[in-house]
This record gives structure tokens, C-alpha cells and sequence, in this order.
């Protein structure tokens, strides 16, 4: 007989495994999207997106589907993308400007950008008496509950109280501050494009996935193998000896072999977020990176300069649903679409003031790794498949995360894999156990 | 030479090209294209050209060398099994032709594509622009304009399209 399991969150999470109906449970994950995804900070978008008044955007936070919208006073509100009289959604489109408000194209009410009611047809004759009065708030478009944006980058929380977005984000801040401190104008701005990539499972097999080290050598051998051929062949016919580095992108994930990705290191939060170190060669000497560097010199002067391009850091992940890839300017959000199948959209900045062939060498990498032809993710969308498959099945009740376990370093609740132990499970036990204490309605899931 | 035999010529031509992909007969798809030539998906129409932008394919010979090596390798897990498509290529249209026997071409296509049991369709209009060469034509550059071009990848592409 199957051991409900349903109403004890914890009991479903142990150090080092996992049951598995936490990744197939259909309630579990209504469960997960009302605690975790609608209550916690959610990467909304970037300011870039939205640079005049009534430019907007809509996106999925849980299962609210929101609207981001400019202001005529420059400041950003998100919405909820629903008219308060029938409930009609107000924007049908994924981005547009909606010009002095937002009208509803069921029966004409609008609103202005901040949410409030602007006019409803015949406000006076038809609703005199009735309990609607032009001031009620039930007439305005709902706005998140909490809205924050950090150095440009836009997060909403659907729960009146929890931490603030820099306590939330905690040591996981490095993501926004290592990309836009590469940028000599400390800024970045969104490259008009998104790459939207659905995966048929849970959207937590993507976030483990992000951080997993032993991966990429196992899953990505096919890529990396066919990218080391080509790279070799054009290093000899060019004259530098050098093939262009966005080969080596591609190559590395096959020769960067097992125990190289040990020297690498996870650094694992409260709150689930997981910092993974490591470069993959992203400091070459060629004339392109020596020019940035000059102009990153005039700008911050050499000492901090150094300071900036010496953030050794690979991957970011900020827990429940975003990988930021600071050092490359990419940034994946995931939105889960129902417990088997997860969006994940894939957005590539540009760093202000940086030359156009670094902005090129980061191109590279968003589109040979992140575009939906992507030569790297085709293989992870399929284990992702397939282990959702394993996961559905009765072959097994757990989902085991021990390798290196009893070995990570713990000081004031950051947890570190331990020496040359980069591709230990840390960062999945560590996730497992934010989202035991989210499940489990803890308030502060970070606490340490 | 008459307006129909080229039209005759230009739709062998293209439809070869669908042929060599639906029989995975990729090292001779790539030998269509030109030392310097271009396979181009853009992920919207209404851009210009491939060079600096975010593209969903945007391939010289190097690059598809890698993605033929990726596919055809053992340990590609994804293509295990190797899935099958059906191009249908049709509406030909002859756009520009130069003295030097460049012509641009467009051409609406259809694909199937069986992978396990799932089917998938994606349709497009192809832009070729083509080189006279001692054989008949070689590929400059081959945009591919999906339809979809800007919704979400249900999964993602693995070939060329």
C-alpha cells in the first residue's frame, strides 16, 4: 500500500533523497505554485523592456498570469492581467504599448498604468446606487503585492509580507551586480529577443540541472566532441593558432573532463539559491578582450577593474525559478506550466559601453547554447524528459541526492561543496531543503 | 536562357535541397552551400540580416560540421531515435536575377517531423540566394522564416529546418 506522503512536506525531503511524487504530484504542485512561486520574489523582466510610458510586458508568475507596465511617471507597476468586472484579461499580446491605458476590450473600462480605475461607460447612469462607486478599490486592476528592482532587474512578490528582495536575494545579489559591473557604464540592457523553450517535466529538474557539475560531461559529450573537431581543424589553418573562442564554448563541455569540474565549487544559500565557480576561459588575451579591458580600466580604474573581472563565478541560481549566467549576460527564467511541462524563457544582454565584439562573443553562446536549436540544451530537454518519465513510473519511490554528501562545509547556514568535491549534490539537497521549509508554510524558508 | 527553364532549374534545385534533409544526407546538404555560405533562421521576420543578432540558426560550413558531428554521434541521446521529416516546397518565386546569374529565390515549404510517436509541423517561407557554379547552383545564404518563428519551442530543433 503507498504511503500518503501529501500531508507532511518534510517528511517528503530527507538529507539525501527525495520522494519522488514531488516531482509528479499533480497537487503537490498547486501546492508548490501557491507557497513557493506566488508568495516568494519572481523575476518579473528588466527595466530595458518597458523604456516608454505604457510599454508593457506580460508574464507568469505561478499560475497568475501579470502584466509589467511603465508609467507616465517613469515608475514600473505589475498587474495582474485582469479586468475587476468580468475578469476578462486585459492584454491578449506578450509585449506592446497600451498608450494613456489600458482598455479592456470586453466592455471599455479602463484603467490607468498604475492599475487604478480611469472610466467605466456610463459610470453615472447605469451604476447609481449600486454598491460600485468610482472610488472603490475593487474597481481597480489588482497590483502584486510587493514590487522591488534591483540595479535594473525587476522582481514582484504576490505576499504582503516575507523578506525584502536584497534579503531575499542575499549573497545570490552577485548575479546582477557580476553582470552589470562588467559593463564599463555599470549598466546592461535586454537584447530585444527571447528564446522560449518548453520541457516536458518539473520544473525543478531544470534547477538542479543548472548547477549540476557532472552533468555537462556526461549529457553535452555529443556536442562537445563534434565542437573539439571543428575547433582543432580551424586552429591549424588560422593564423593566431586559435579557433574562435565560441568553439571552445562548445568544446569545453566535453573537455573539461569529470574531475576538472571538481576544482569547481557550489556555494548553496538559505532560501535555495546555489552559486557555481568556475570559469570556462572567458579571460582570453586576443586584441577584442584587451581593448574591453582598456575601457573597463578608464572607467573603474585598474584596482577595481581587477576586482570585477576576477568575480569567478559560472552560474547563479536564484531559487525558485532563475539562472543567471553573469559573465555571459544570459539570464533563463523558468515558469512552470503545469507539473510535467515547464517553460523557460532565455533572454542575452548587452553590457553598456562595452565594445560590440564582446557583446558578439556572448551572442555566440546564446544562440549556439540557448536558442530553441540550441547544440546543448537539446540533450538536457531530453533527460529532463525521460526522468520525468522514470519519475511517473512505480520502479522506484526516491530520487537520491548523495553524492558527496556528509562532506559539505556549513558556516552560518551557507553550505559549500567540500574541496575538490564541485560536483556534489549540495546544491539539490540544499533546494530540497528550502522547499521543504516553503512547503511546510515556514515564514521565513531562508531562516537560518 | 527562358524565364521557365530557370523556373524548372530553381525548383529541382530547391527541392533537391528538402530531398538531401528528409534523407539525412547531410554532408551533401552542406556541400550545397558555398565555402562562405549561410544557413539563417531568424527569430523574427522582420530582420535584416543574420550578422550581430539574436538568431535561432546562424551556421557557416564550420558550424554545421559540428552540428552534423554533434547528431551523427553515438552518444547523442536526443537523437536516439533519429527522427524523420516530410519537406513539401512549393510556390517558387524568382525575385532577382543578376547578370552574373545570381538569383534570389523564395519558396514556401511544409514539414512533418516524427520523432517516437509525436508529430510536429512547422511551415515557412525559405529566401535562397543562389550562385551559378559549374554544376548548377550553390547556396549563399538560405533564410529560413518560420511561421512560428516567435512562439514557443515545443521541445526544440535539432537540423536544419
Amino acid at each position: 500500500m503507498k504511503t500518503n506522503h501529501k500531508l507532511n512536506f518534510r517528511n517528503m525531503v530527507e538529507p539525501d533523497r527525495v520522494r519522488k511524487e514531488v516531482y509528479t504530484d499533480e497537487e503537490i504542485f498547486q501546492q508548490e505554485m501557491a507557497r513557493i512561486h506566488e508568495t516568494v520574489w519572481i523575476y518579473c523582466g528588466h527595466e530595458s523592456q518597458v523604456k516608454n510610458a505604457g510599454d508593457y510586458v506580460t508574464v507568469q508568475i505561478g499560475r497568475q498570469p501579470m502584466i509589467m507596465v511603465r508609467g507616465k511617471d517613469r515608475r514600473i507597476n505589475v498587474l495582474y492581467n485582469r479586468c475587476p468586472h468580468r475578469g476578462n484579461m486585459i492584454c491578449g499580446d506578450v509585449k506592446g504599448n497600451t498608450g494613456e491605458q489600458f482598455r479592456c476590450s470586453y466592455h471599455a473600462w479602463t484603467f490607468h498604468h498604475d492599475g487604478r480605475l480611469k472610466n467605466i461607460p456610463m459610470m453615472d447612469s447605469g451604476y447609481k446606487g449600486t454598491r460600485l462607486t468610482k472610488d472603490s478599490p475593487e474597481l481597480c486592476m489588482k497590483r502584486a503585492a510587493r514590487l522591488e528592482s534591483y540595479r535594473g532587474f525587476v522582481f514582484a512578490s504576490l505576499a504582503k509580507d516575507g523578506p525584502t528582495l536584497q534579503e531575499f536575494l542575499g549573497e545570490a545579489i552577485v548575479a546582477f551586480d557580476d553582470m552589470c559591473d562588467r559593463a564599463p557604464e555599470g549598466e546592461v540592457e535586454i537584447v530585444p529577443n527571447c528564446f522560449r523553450v518548453i520541457q516536458h517535466s518539473n520544473w525543478k529538474l531544470f534547477m538542479e540541472n543548472q548547477i549540476d557539475a557532472l552533468h555537462p560531461s556526461v549529457t553535452h559529450q555529443s556536442t562537445g566532441r563534434a565542437a573539439h573537431e571543428v575547433e582543432k581543424q580551424l586552429a591549424k589553418k588560422a593564423k593566431s593558432g586559435e579557433a574562435p573562442l565560441s568553439y571552445h564554448m562548445l568544446s569545453a563541455f566535453a573537455t573539461v573532463s569529470i574531475d576538472k569540474w571538481d576544482n569547481f565549487q557550489t556555494i548553496n544559500f538559505p532560501y535555495g539559491h546555489c552559486i557555481l565557480t568556475g570559469y570556462m576561459g572567458l579571460r582570453p588575451q586576443d586584441p577584442d578582450t584587451l581593448a574591453y579591458d582598456r575601457i573597463m580600466i578608464r572607467a573603474y580604474g585598474r584596482k577595481r577593474f581587477e576586482q570585477i573581472v576576477g568575480v569567478n563565478i559560472h552560474h547563479v541560481l536564484v531559487y525558485p525559478g532563475l539562472s543567471v549566467q553573469s559573465p555571459l549576460q544570459q539570464l533563463r527564467a523558468v515558469r512552470p506550466l503545469g507539473v510535467d511541462r515547464t517553460l523557460t524563457e532565455i533572454w542575452h544582454f548587452r553590457l553598456k559601453g562595452a565594445p560590440e565584439a564582446i557583446y558578439r562573443r556572448s551572442l555566440a553562446y546564446y544562440n549556439l547554447v540557448n536558442s530553441p536549436a540550441t547544440l546543448i540544451n537539446a540533450d538536457d530537454l531530453e533527460n529532463f524528459w525521460k526522468c520525468h518519465q522514470g519519475l511517473a513510473s512505480d520502479g522506484g519511490e526516491w530520487v537520491s541526492f548523495a553524492r558527496h554528501h556528509g562532506r559539505d562545509i556549513e558556516n552560518k547556514g551557507v553550505v559549500s561543496s567540500g574541496p575538490n568535491m564541485g560536483t556534489s549534490e549540495a546544491p539539490m539537497r540544499n533546494q530540497m531543503k528550502a522547499w521543504a521549509k516553503y512547503m511546510s508554510g515556514a515564514a521565513q524558508a531562508g531562516s537560518r | 536562357m527562358s524565364g521557365l527553364r530557370l523556373q524548372h532549374e530553381l525548383e529541382q534545385f530547391l527541392y533537391r535541397q528538402a530531398e538531401l534533409l528528409d534523407g539525412k544526407q547531410w554532408q551533401a546538404w552542406t556541400e550545397l552551400f558555398t565555402a562562405d555560405g549561410i544557413y539563417w533562421m531568424p527569430p523574427d521576420a522582420s530582420y535584416k540580416t543574420w550578422d550581430g543578432q539574436p538568431a535561432i540558426f546562424a551556421e557557416d560550413r564550420n558550424l554545421m560540421a559540428v552540428r552534423m558531428g554533434r547528431v551523427l554521434h553515438p552518444d547523442a541521446w536526443s537523437q536516439r531515435p533519429l527522427w524523420g521529416t516530410n519537406h513539401v516546397v512549393s510556390n517558387v518565386v524568382i525575385r532577382k536575377v543578376a547578370k552574373n546569374g545570381e538569383v534570389e529565390v523564395t519558396s514556401r515549404f511544409h514539414m512533418m517531423e516524427l520523432r517516437r510517436d509525436d508529430v510536429r509541423h512547422f511551415a515557412g517561407q525559405y529566401t535562397h540566394h543562389l550562385v551559378k557554379v559549374k554544376k548548377g547552383y550553390a547556396i549563399r545564404l538560405q533564410r529560413v522564416d518560420m511561421t512560428n518563428a516567435q512562439a514557443a519551442y515545443d521541445y526544440v530543433l535539432q537540423v536544419w529546418v
